[in-house]
């Protein structure tokens, strides 16, 4: 794909470790926002290409990690429903609420479909006007204009039979939560490039000067991560905190102002309880009263969900950056990709997740390797 | 299935054609399905759809078979049709192998289920060394389904097995009620012969021995992909479905001490190399740049984030050759049609056994894990 | 999150009132929303996400960087990055040259 493979060259990646390597003097903590970032970085083993001096904590940019469990739960229940014809991406069909998931309620018969957009979902809406659709709208930033699109279109076509049940994450608020938390030992942080897109930059200079921390709006294939470390080794080596967009290709400073526009109309802030990491105030979207008819949680009643997490999972303490995902001792036992325990080990960039498929080899103790 | 001789074909009257599935044209052109002749009640035999009565062994089932089946399956078919195939013993070990074709979408870009249902059991005998011989097909049909679309199939069956030599000797036709089937399923179960001298099963993997692909991957799990609900795209992706039990032959034929074969269907090269693997208790080493992606194959993964290493191919196999006899091999698998884009992509190794790890493109590792379930597309 | 991926318009069309494209990843072909971006044309290349075009590619940029990745080690050691790699040499933190600490 063209604009694509060209920022795999392997040897124009060659050249940009030897930078990385040349400007690392000592030990710097970054941490990748993203979970495509995080994804990329252990696919292509270029955590284990990094000087040692560089530490790569993998953040909390994973929409299908901290989804709330209630949430989860709640769509498990509206799934279940006989009349409901409930579409996801794929992401979300494995992720455990607290006793089942997606892909169970659908092996039990609920019809559950995957999707790969959110304008799928209204198509099934007017090809089946006697069922109930409900899309499951999750996601950063990124997504938020997908769905909001989407409902969008379903009021202005009077398209009755449809609804989206919102879970939507900032990065923002989570780069605060995070920075606050007293265990914190992030120094620099890896923006998320297509965030950015939608949203631009001018979010981040506040929190590159309230923390102190150089904020690096980075892409997603091999040479748009390894510039975007460059970059933050360079500032954190000179003492700077800037932001700097390392994606100029795909990122402009005022991002997309009709993206922006809508999402002003159909959704508002609410507080959000991050699955692992607890409530971060005003760190989500929700719909706005505009669109209350098509909130799949007014129209089902799926309140008084008892909701139970697994007492074994650490995956907020993994979302933190706080632990790695070995150091749980549920990780390969209890907590695999067959069954997961918490999200982070279900998304294929789910930290857990990424050590358990990519990473084995080094942590399994009698493997040589070279 | 009942007792029926087979009689001449005659000059077929056109049927109305049903309304028509939303494919490219299939390969096969199949004949329009005969009704002169037909004895049962008149809005039935009108009728170009699948009824219970079809299945109920009597005059119905019989006319199905002998009207549609046999005239579709051609030469390949076996000219007595008893209640079960009489054979010659052949000499040697026999294989036997049987599986189920359940594909939605039935048609899909390059061939459909009878392709699979054909290539899949001739694949699965070959991998084991045998020359597979006789098929057996059963068919379980959704009340309803379109005689317009079963005859498709059942032609494009006839094309398979001969282009693959093998004879359909027997088989059965059960039929569901609608709601109940999803159109068309299909169970093929093969029977074949190993020469004396050849030994392959995945327990022969050995450190040291190089692993080959005999083409590019993919292919069939993208062409499926383009035309699944939600998932649709445009792409001129065929599937790869093929038989290889020719090419196997020849790879036999060199001498060479071939260890293992195996066609990596669902779950894609990933899948069969990890069983391989934990068969052999051995560790097997891939190079990315060396795996054979058509760039569309790759740009779909990339669209829907899926890894190629996963996605189904129902045209190639996996060679685990002895070190010695790899470059002969590889040279005899590039002379035959079904393998001459045939690629080193691996060896196997004493470290890490029972896991597949893959050198990225960058010069780190990865594990190449056994997938879960049926891959879906993401949008992390 | 944010699987999104470049490719290029190479038709344009309404429905529903909605500007909505056909848009070619290399041979594979997809239906995108692009309604976010009122003036993209055929020819153009679009970051897509889930089915919607959420930005405009920026070719010149695009080359522009593949071009400095090219010419990153000259550069550097010509002239930016001098004091930090004298510094690593050295074995001396940036930070004590600086005079700042963290």
């Amino acid at each position: 794909m063209k604009y694509l493979e060209e920022f795999s060259n392997p040897e124009l990646a060659g050249k940009l470790l030897d930078r990385i390597h040349a400007a690392a003097t000592r030990r710097w903590a970054i941490m990748e926002v993203c979970g495509g970032q995080t994804h990329s970085i252990i696919r292509h083993g270029i955590d284990q290409l990094l000087p040692d001096e560089i530490e790569m904590i993998h953040g909390p940019g994973c929409p299908v990690c901290v989804t709330p469990l209630e949430i989860i739960d709640r769509a498990l229940a509206i799934a279940a429903q006989p009349e409901v014809i409930f579409c996801s991406f794929g992401d979300m069909l494995r992720v455990p609420g607290s006793s089942r998931d997606l892909f169970r309620i659908k092996s039990a018969g609920g019809d559950v479909r995957v999707v790969y957009s959110p304008l799928d979902a209204l198509r099934i809406a007017r090809e089946n006007p006697d069922r109930q659709v409900v899309f499951f709208g999750i996601g950063f930033e990124t997504t938020a204009p997908a769905n909001a699109m989407t409902v969008y279109q379903a009021k202005r076509l009077g398209i009755k039979n449809f609804s989206l049940l919102v879970s939507h994450v900032l990065v923002p608020p989570a780069i605060s939560a995070i920075m606050e938390s007293p265990a914190c030992r992030v120094q620099a942080f890896l923006a998320a490039g297509h965030v950015c897109s939608v949203m631009g930059t001018t979010e981040y200079p506040t929190l590159a000067e309230r923390y102190r921390v150089p904020i690096v709006v980075t892409g997603f294939e091999p040479l748009d991560i390894l510039e975007g470390i460059r970059r933050t080794v360079l500032q954190l080596e000179s003492g700077r905190h800037e932001v700097e967009n390392a994606y100029a290709r795909a990122v402009t400073t005022e991002g997309n102002p009709a993206a922006q526009a809508m999402l002003l109309d159909v959704f508002e802030r609410t507080d959000r309880v991050w699955r692992g990491i607890g409530m971060i105030p005003g760190s989500g979207w929700r719909l706005s009263s505009r669109y209350a008819d098509f909130d799949a949680e007014n129209r089902f009643d799926v309140r008084g969900i008892r909701t139970e997490e697994s007492t074994l999972c650490r995956s907020g303490e993994v979302l933190q950056g706080l632990i790695k995902p070995h150091e749980c001792a549920a990780f390969g036992k209890e907590c695999t990709p067959r069954n997961p325990l918490g999200a982070t080990m279900v998304s294929s960039e789910g930290a857990c997740a990424a050590y358990y498929l990519y990473r084995r080899l080094e942590l399994t103790p009698a493997a040589s390797h070279g | 299935m009942a007792e029926h001789a087979r009689t001449p074909v005659d000059t077929p009257a056109p049927v109305d054609t049903p309304a028509p599935v939303d494919t490219p044209a299939p390969v096969d052109t199949p004949a329009p399905v005969d009704f002169d002749g037909w004895t049962c009640p008149v809005p039935l035999r009108d009728s170009p759809t699948i009824v219970m009565g079809h299945g109920g062994g009597g005059a119905m089932s019989g006319e199905l078979i002998e009207h549609l089946f046999l005239p579709a399956f051609g030469d390949a078919a076996a000219a007595e049709l008893g209640d079960s195939a009489v054979l010659p013993t052949p000499g040697g070990r026999l294989a036997f192998s049987t599986d189920s074709f359940v594909v939605k979408p039935m048609f899909f870009p390059g061939g459909n289920i009878g392709d699979l249902a054909v290539n899949g059991t001739v694949n699965d005998l070959a991998m084991s060394g045998a020359r597979p011989l006789y098929l057996s097909t059963a068919f379980i049909l959704e009340e309803g389904t379109a005689l317009a679309e079963i005859n498709r199939i059942a032609t494009t069956i006839g094309h398979a097995a001969a282009a693959a030599g093998v004879r359909l000797v027997t088989g059965d036709t059960k039929v569901v009620d609608s709601g109940h089937g999803d159109g068309v399923f299909i169970n093929t179960a093969g029977i074949g012969v190993i020469d004396d001298g050849v030994d392959i099963r995945p327990q022969r993997a050995t450190p040291g021995d190089v692993v080959m692909i005999s083409g590019p991957i993919g292919v069939h799990g993208v062409a499926i992909m383009s035309c699944r609900e939600g998932l649709e795209f445009g792409t001129c992706i065929e599937t790869d479905s093929a038989p290889l039990n020719g090419l196997v032959q020849a790879m036999i034929a060199t001498g060479a001490d071939i260890h293992v074969l195996r066609d990596p269907t669902r779950g894609g090269v990933a899948a069969s190399l990890n069983e391989i693997a934990k068969a052999a208790a051995v560790g097997i080493d891939l190079v990315e740049r060396d795996l054979p992606i058509p760039e569309i194959v790759a740009n779909a993964c990339s669209l829907l984030g899926l890894d190629p290493l996963q996605v189904a191919n129902e045209g190639k196999l996996i060679a685990i050759v002895a070190e010695r006899d790899a470059e002969q091999v590889l040279a005899a698998m590039q002379a035959h049609e079904y393998g001459k884009e045939a690629a080193v992509i691996g060896r196997c190794g004493p470290a890490h056994p029972g896991m597949v790890v893959a050198r990225t493109a960058l010069g780190g590792n990865r594990v190449v894990d056994l997938p879960i379930g049926e891959q879906l597309p993401r949008i992390c | 999150m944010c699987l999104a991926v470049p490719g290029r318009i190479i038709r344009l069309y309404e429905a529903d009132d909605t500007v909505m494209s056909d848009v070619d990843f290399g041979g594979v072909v997809k239906q995108v929303c692009l309604q976010y971006i009122p003036d993209a044309v055929v020819g153009d290349y679009v970051i897509v996400h889930v089915g919607f075009a959420l930005q405009k590619l920026d070719e010149e940029s695009a080359l522009a960087t593949l071009a400095n990745f090219e010419r990153l080690g000259i550069i550097e050691e010509e002239f930016g990055d001098g004091f930090a790699l004298a510094a690593k040499q050295a074995g001396v933190p940036m930070s004590d040259l600086n005079g700042a600490s963290r």
